[in-house]
């Protein structure tokens, strides 16, 4: 059964009443790790922080379910709705620096959640975060804990935050382009890291990214967005094998690929933009339609 | 053909700041640990590394931005490394940046006119206005755009103004410091495209920092590979990706994640 289903959800700026997203669906199972990809402003970060309740308060939810578990997030009270998702997602954030607080020690920054929330004795948080510093290759946790986020590494802190996404063994993980601002070598050992701790720990992940060459190292089935709009969603070699979208074959044709000296990068055409762009536009009409019909 | 650029032994250090005892000194930490190339009128050379590797300082020394600790750098023949500013001030017509982050180093406050056509007066050109139109025209903006702010453009244009201003002083010689690692694919795209064609028509000498090898194969003739401050590879581009030398660029290769679910990421 599917953890997360996303079903028809739509989102709107507030006021002014621009769509951020167009009837998205989408289930992610556990275990299963769901890639969200496309340009800036397509919609994908929002997908993700829709699920954890912690869209800008400029935007709003218009229709839609949310289930985690089964359960409709967005029929319940806000309290009811912060505690289900607090105690069973997690977030793994894209810029490590800015995520951690720059004035306090590493250790409670990972504890916090786990006493405050979940009301864990600290003793015993505490020794998660060892094991979990650990679990996610940090030499000497110990030190680490006492650290402050200014005294490690990109990596290190991005290893820190996934540890602390995973530390109260929740059952979906949002990864928000967790590796952009990480160099290549470092970006490989932490997308290998995030697929062996999702595994290891048969957590559902919803993985949003600009980058098709991480899509395809990670991700089992994908959303490609455009507009707020999902124009093709597909397992993960059937896109690359064939994208059915013109679209989705457009923003292939503009990655660049090191082994192909020959290719030249194609910028995503005129035409296949005002194809993608009239099918937004068509999808508005019938919703405006539906409205006032 | 001349080398626009010889660049030996060139050594930089930097002091560091978060292990400055309260008193005395701070401990300085050497950045750039002898490096040696030249780079020849009219190529493209691409600088990679990781994070740390000392790309972006070998590129602020080369245009001056930085003062080298060691070592010397030839511009045109002629000795730029421990020039002072006002001695300096004529030559920087001649080697323009183009910076990362386009929102950042364009004025907010400012139309797209306005800043292009600042370098042009401060370096006392006159008709700035033609030449700011003529630059937009060369990085394919409108014109109208001269009267917009930099909030009003989309990231690829952006960086297309900040192209313009580069050029519009027609310097023989551009920095580009990761211009497009903020872009999507498609501007990414775009805006190497652009960049490629202004190099044939402007008969630019490029010098383009990225730590994406994709991107360098797709626009460099040459690729320097920078490793903790240290040059471990230089050859043609062609060569670094069929026959990697060093381990390092080995490992550089092996962890750019192909667009490809059947590649073996060991």
């Amino acid at each position: 059964m599917s953890y997360l289903v996303i079903k028809g959800l739509s989102a709107r700026l507030k006021g002014i009443g621009v769509p951020i997203l167009r009837d998205v669906s989408l289930s992610v199972n556990a275990g299963e790790v769901h890639g969200l990809v496309g340009e800036s402003g397509a919609g994908k970060s929002m997908i993700g922080k829709a699920v954890l309740g912690i869209l800008p308060t400029s935007i709003e939810i218009t229709k839609g379910v949310i289930e985690l578990d089964g359960i409709d997030l967005l029929s319940l009270p806000p309290n009811e709705r912060r505690r289900r998702i607090g105690a069973s997602a997690a977030l793994i954030p894209q810029d490590p620096l800015t995520a951690l607080n720059p004035s306090r020690r590493i250790g409670p920054q990972i504890t916090d959640r786990l006493v405050d929330i979940l009301h864990w004795p600290r003793a015993r948080a505490e020794a998660r975060a060892l094991d979990l510093l650990a679990e996610v290759q940090i030499p000497d946790p110990a030190r680490v804990m006492r650290s402050y986020p200014h005294e490690l590494s990109g990596g290190m802190r991005q290893r820190i935050l996934i540890a602390s996404a995973f530390a109260a063994e929740p059952k979906l993980i949002v990864a928000d382009e967790p590796t952009t601002a990480l160099d290549v070598t470092v970006q490989k050992q932490i997308l290998k890291l995030i697929a062996d701790m999702q595994a290891r720990h048969g957590t559902a992940l919803l993985f949003v990214t600009h980058d098709l060459g991480v899509v395809s190292k990670v991700c089992g089935s994908l959303s490609v967005l455009y507009g707020g709009m999902v124009v093709e969603r597909t397992p993960i070699r059937e896109f690359f094998r064939s994208p059915a979208h013109s679209y989705s074959r457009a923003l292939l044709a503009a990655t660049p690929k090191y082994t192909d000296p020959d290719a030249s990068l194609t910028p995503v055409p005129e035409a296949v933009i005002s194809a993608v762009q009239a099918e937004v536009a068509a999808f508005d009409r019938v919703l405006q339609g539906a409205h006032h019909g | 053909m001349a080398d626009l650029f010889t660049v030996e032994d060139l050594h930089l250090s930097l002091p560091d700041m978060t292990r400055k005892p309260l008193l005395g000194a701070a401990p300085r930490i050497e950045i750039l640990k002898g490096l040696s190339f030249t780079l020849p009128r009219g190529q493209i050379l691409g600088i990679v590394g990781g994070s740390g590797s000392g790309k972006s300082t070998l590129g602020r020394a080369m245009v001056r931005l930085l003062e080298p600790t060691g070592g010397r750098i030839l511009f045109d023949g002629q000795d730029i490394t421990h020039l002072d500013e006002p001695t300096l001030r004529p030559l920087r017509r001649r080697f323009q940046m183009i910076f990362q982050d386009p929102m950042s180093s364009l004025n907010p406050r400012h139309r797209v006119g306005q800043i292009i056509a600042a370098p042009l007066s401060l370096h006392g050109f006159d008709n700035t206005k033609a030449k700011m139109l003529d630059a937009l025209d060369h990085v394919g903006l409108p014109r109208t755009f001269a009267a917009r702010f930099p909030h009003e453009l989309s990231g690829g244009q952006r960086q297309r103004v900040g192209i313009a201003r580069a050029i519009a002083l027609r310097p023989e010689f551009i920095l580009a410091d990761e211009i497009v690692s903020g872009l999507d694919v498609s501007s990414q795209a775009q805006v190497l495209n652009l960049l490629e064609s202004l190099v044939k028509e402007l008969g630019l000498t490029l010098a383009f920092i990225s730590h994406d090898l994709s991107v360098i194969r797709r626009l460099c003739s040459r690729v320097l590979v920078l490793h903790q401050g240290l040059i471990v590879e230089s050859a043609a581009t062609a060569d670094v990706f069929n026959a990697p030398k060093a381990a390092y660029t080995r490992d550089l290769l092996d962890a750019i994640p192909l667009p490809d679910p059947d590649q073996v990421w060991a």
